[in-house]
């Protein structure tokens, strides 16, 4: 007698594995991520949309001096967001600025993410010899303050001058100088990560299954336990935006990151710092931004990481 | 923090404080909800039983039947998203719906519990001896050294030789049987009345099993303890309890005293359990008897007796309604079901159910030689 | 025994390592390093100087060798301050301040602890309640300020506006206690802060696990107050990840410390640097650099030890 029930489906011989229903677990549901996350996408988009967009805002020059009005203050007309001690705008110092640090975070961490990424994808995935002799690598440079490797790095490749005045291909120069010593700097931290995430990915069944039907390592690597592994590398170079980020401020302190007359989020800061009180919008304002940019790719690299379930090691 | 100072110290008896009459442990229609995101899980569902000192009782049943649930439920030790219903009375003081503070004073001292695997229930990076010495020094005004004797006292009387050197090892130092003895002696401490034993030989071998069900019985008749002795095994209850109380699915499903239960089966469930335990007498490589299918959903169950989905006696009430707990034929011998075992009743259900090849919920019945199979053995 | 001698020659293996690295980098540099380092008015007979010196006409590896000789036996050298004018002994100047840095960077650490294992503590216990996620939120919002903003914010606040503290300088605890700490008020909390949210999610996330096993249910079915449950039972396991980052984040304290010893002119090895890599000191950078990974390594040794205390199951299978 077959039987209706409105509440379980009762299956006769339920014995069989492959009968049983998945259990509707909403563990494994994936979860839309929130409006929180979608504000620090927005936040992001919008600025780097600006620093790009840069030369073409009807904002005046990063450089030129006011003197007509010098440390004005907020809404002051024709500096909207005050200007600082030679007079030159904010609010066009900090959009030129952000082209600055964010060339310097993002470039840099893509460098790191590119080498890093393969070198942890090959020590994860190869295992043995080269494993453990990329990891002591990773190792050893990762617990060193990077700030200091940074800082050594980048003062050896370019040494700043000390006559004034920088053209353009200075800028260029010094920028391009950031973003490789920063890189190096973060490869480690790539390079660990994406290891980890390597190793337990390879172990998967499906990397064994791929092998057995014959294909080659490389193949492997790069189709199978590749895809995978980006996850957490984007949540780890997320994360490191934001550190890097903060780094160039860091660096601008040690008087390294960008020159004058060019600004940085960083050296506008640290150019505020013999006197706070006078023009306090040239470092608040950069404050402030860096802060609320932060914040949004903290919380989306833990979103990216939560959301794909990423387990990694203690950092 | 209150702390109970006691005049006696532990280890005098305390049986004069119980009332004389009436029993230890009443508990009547306890329910326990579990809420969780798909929804409210009725992980115990109306179970009532009585336990008197000195005297054990066996919870039986599969994993997910809510038999560990109901030990934690009864001594309050359950986290905050849970809702409790029913009374449990205590030597005639409701606790049912005491918070943790107030059931604090319990724990230890008039009720304790050991858990299942000892490894995981001792704290790692402690010593046994802080371990076993820590409650009676909380609850207890003793000096340490007192403490120190009678935790000594304590391991030995557990069997764990060479006790001194054990009280300052860890618990990773010592086996499997050796870590459920202590553990056995952490919750006597304090001497409760009250002693719930969570599975305590499931993660042991076989033959340290016997030891450790043995001790337990020697340590509750010096003590005058109840116990209750949860189990998914029906052969550690055997013998060794005064009355066994059957769960499926949140539910006691039949409830007797040991013996009555074994010699006169009534529920089809607890027929089942037996015919799987394989026995020395059966000749090697005979079919085991598995119980075909898996239990239902918590969350939720099923119209109608929650065993018929599996049960092979299963007729078109059992979907629909719910049998009661009722002992119509053996006073004390409580069963849920319409068509019991040994019944006549219940003999024609089965004889109609073979000639059809099924249950009335779509499970297939064979018999082969004097064995009912079901499910996807056929 | 054996432990010492492994950690040993792990303190060799990083040292090298990372200053071949450097000295590496140093010949990469573009262009001459004489001509960066020397003045206008430099004879070629200075420069001749120069170069032997710094060991310019040797190849990477000797010159290496020739630093890491020097440094072994303690050697420092001096700073270059031009022809013959004897340039600061490097050696006097770590042995100045490099004790600074460590004191800086111990009031962060014993601080930030102070602060972060309660919070870490009181958080797991009311996991989930509203208390904890706003905490959450908080920890959130400070860990990510940057150290040279919340120093600048504090300078701004306590210092330039309400004269509170002072703006720099160092004052040594042996003269005046009050002032001592007084100067290194905001230095210390403006990294604190940061490390403080940090520390305290990661203690957090470990108790709600720990809080989760068996053993914590048997501890509470002993009857024991929940304090005691948390404080006895449930901390010491879980702070073991705190350990390791905590040791891990050595790095990254001494990056904080060399922010604000900059931004407070605190004389520390972090200024020190600073300042050698602003006069292209680079003999003097590659000895400070190197001191630091000797701290480093030490402080992870302190690590490692203090592991074995915190968890007797790693203590050696030497039990019987």
């Amino acid at each position: 007698m077959a039987l209706e029930s409105a509440e379980t489906k009762i299956v006769p011989g339920a014995l069989d594995p492959a009968a049983i229903d998945e259990p509707e677990d909403e563990v494994f549901e994936k979860r839309r991520i929130g409006v929180l996350a979608w504000i620090g996408i927005g936040w992001l988009g919008l600025v780097v949309l600006i620093a790009i967009l840069a030369p073409l805002l009807p904002i005046k020059s990063p450089t030129l001096g006011d003197y007509v009005h010098p440390q004005a203050g907020m809404f002051t007309p024709g500096h909207i967001l005050g200007s600082d001690d030679s007079g030159r705008d904010v609010l066009s110092r900090v959009i030129w600025g952000a082209r600055a640090s964010l060339l310097i975070s993002l470039g840099s961490i893509a460098f790191g993410t590119l080498i890093g990424g393969l070198l942890g994808l090959i020590a994860g995935f190869k295992g043995g010899v080269t494993d453990t002799v990329l990891s002591a690598f990773f190792n050893i440079f990762l617990a060193f303050p990077q700030l200091v490797l940074a800082l050594t790095l980048v003062s050896v490749l370019a040494p700043v001058k000390n006559s004034g005045g920088a053209s353009s291909g200075e800028w260029a120069h010094r920028i391009l100088v950031v973003i490789l010593a920063v890189g190096i700097v973060s490869v480690p931290l790539l390079g660990r990560i994406t290891r980890a995430s390597a190793i337990s990915w390879s172990q998967r069944e499906f990397v064994m299954a791929a092998r057995a039907q014959g294909a080659t390592n490389r193949r492997v690597m790069f189709r199978e336990v590749l895809p995978n592994v980006m996850p957490a590398m984007l949540s780890i170079a997320l994360l490191g935006v934001a550190i890097v980020l903060v780094l160039e401020g860091a660096l601008a302190v040690f008087g390294v990151s960008i020159q004058e007359p060019d600004p940085s989020w960083g050296n506008m800061i640290y150019s505020q710092l013999s006197n706070l009180n006078s023009a306090p919008t040239v470092w608040i304002v950069p404050s402030v931004l860096i802060f609320v940019s932060v914040l949004a790719l903290n919380y989306l690299g833990d979103v990216v990481r939560a959301r794909f379930d990423v387990r990694e090691s203690a950092l | 923090m209150s702390r109970r100072k006691r005049a006696a110290a532990p280890g005098t008896e305390r049986f004069a404080d119980a009332p004389l009459d009436g029993s230890l442990l009443e508990i009547e229609d306890v329910k326990t909800q579990f809420k969780t995101p798909r929804g409210l899980v009725h992980a115990v569902d109306g179970v009532s039983f009585t336990l008197e000192r000195g005297k054990t009782i066996g919870i039986v049943g599969e994993s997910g039947c809510g038999k560990s649930v109901l030990s934690r439920s009864i001594m309050g030790l359950l986290p905050s998203n849970v809702v409790r219903y029913g009374s449990i009375r205590f030597e005639g003081h409701e606790i049912g719906n005491a918070t943790g503070n107030e059931m604090r004073p319990f724990w230890g001292t008039q009720m304790a519990i050991v858990f299942q695997d000892a490894m995981t229930a001792l704290n790692p990076v402690m010593r046994i001896g802080n371990q076993l010495m820590e409650s009676l020094r909380f609850h207890f005004d003793v000096t340490k050294e007192y403490a120190e004797e009678t935790a000594l006292a304590l391991l030995t009387s557990v069997g764990i030789p060479e006790a001194e050197r054990r009280l300052h090892e860890y618990p990773h130092q010592l086996s499997g049987g050796m870590r459920q003895r202590v553990m056995i002696a952490i919750a006597l401490a304090c001497g409760p009345k009250l002693l719930f034993a969570d599975e305590p030989t499931t993660a042991l071998d076989v033959t340290v099993q016997a030891q450790i069900l043995d001790l337990l019985q020697q340590q509750q008749r010096e003590r005058f303890m109840a116990m209750v002795l949860v189990t998914h095994d029906l052969g550690v209850v055997a013998g060794r309890t005064d009355d066994i109380a059957v769960m499926y699915a949140g539910r006691i499903v039949e409830r007797a005293p040991t013996r009555s239960l074994f010699e006169h089966t009534r529920h089809p469930y607890t027929e089942a359990l037996l015919k799987s335990i394989p026995k020395l007498a059966q000749p090697s490589h005979s079919k085991l008897d598995a119980i075909a299918g898996r239990p239902p959903d918590l969350v939720k169950p099923p119209r109608g007796c929650k065993f018929a989905a599996r049960c092979p006696y299963a007729q078109a009430k059992c979907i629909t309604d719910e049998p009661p707990l009722v002992d119509p034929d053996i006073p004390g011998h409580a069963f849920r079901c319409f068509f019991p075992v040994g019944s006549q009743a219940g003999a024609d259900a089965l004889t109609r159910n073979l000639a059809a090849g099924e249950t009335a919920t779509g499970l297939p019945v064979r018999k082969d030689g004097e064995v009912v199979l079901t499910g996807s053995t056929v | 025994m054996q432990v010492i001698v492994r950690r040993v020659i792990q303190l060799m293996v990083v040292l090298v390592v990372v200053t071949f690295f450097t000295s590496i980098l140093t010949a990469l540099l573009p262009g001459d390093p004489v001509t960066t380092i020397a003045p206008f008015t430099a004879t070629a007979q200075d420069r001749t100087n120069i170069r032997n010196q710094l060991n310019l006409n040797e190849n990477i590896v000797v010159r290496y060798g020739k630093w890491l000789g020097h440094f072994v036996t303690g050697d420092m050298g001096r700073e270059y301050a031009g022809t013959g004018v004897r340039g600061q002994s490097i050696s006097e100047r770590i042995k100045d301040s490099l004790p600074r840095s460590l004191i800086l960077m111990l009031y962060v650490q014993i601080l930030t602890l102070l602060f972060a294992i309660p919070l870490g503590v009181y958080t797991a216990y009311r996991a989930g309640s509203r208390v904890d996620d706003l905490s959450n939120g908080f920890a959130f919002l400070l860990l990510s300020v940057p150290v040279y903003v919340s120093a600048t914010l504090m300078l701004l606040f306590l210092s330039v506006q309400h004269h509170w503290l002072p703006t720099e300088g160092w004052v040594s605890f042996g003269s005046s206690p009050i002032e001592h700490f007084k100067h290194l008020a905001m230095p210390v909390l403006a990294i604190t802060i940061g490390q403080v949210a940090v520390y305290a999610r990661l203690l957090r996330s470990d108790m709600v696990a720990t809080l989760q096993e068996d053993y914590i249910l048997m501890a509470k079915s002993k009857g024991i107050s929940d304090q005691r449950v948390l404080w006895r039972h449930a901390l010491r396991p879980s702070s073991l990840t705190l350990l390791t980052v905590a040791g891990l984040n050595v790095g990254q304290l001494i990056g904080g410390a060399l922010i604000v010893e900059v931004i407070f002119h605190l004389n520390g090895l972090g200024f020190a640097i600073g300042d050698a890599i602003n006069r292209r000191q680079y003999i003097a950078l590659q000895d400070y650099i190197a001191v630091i990974a000797i701290v480093y390594v030490l402080v992870n040794f302190a690590v490692d030890a203090l592991y074995r205390v915190l968890d007797p199951r790693i203590r050696g299978a030497r039990i019987g």
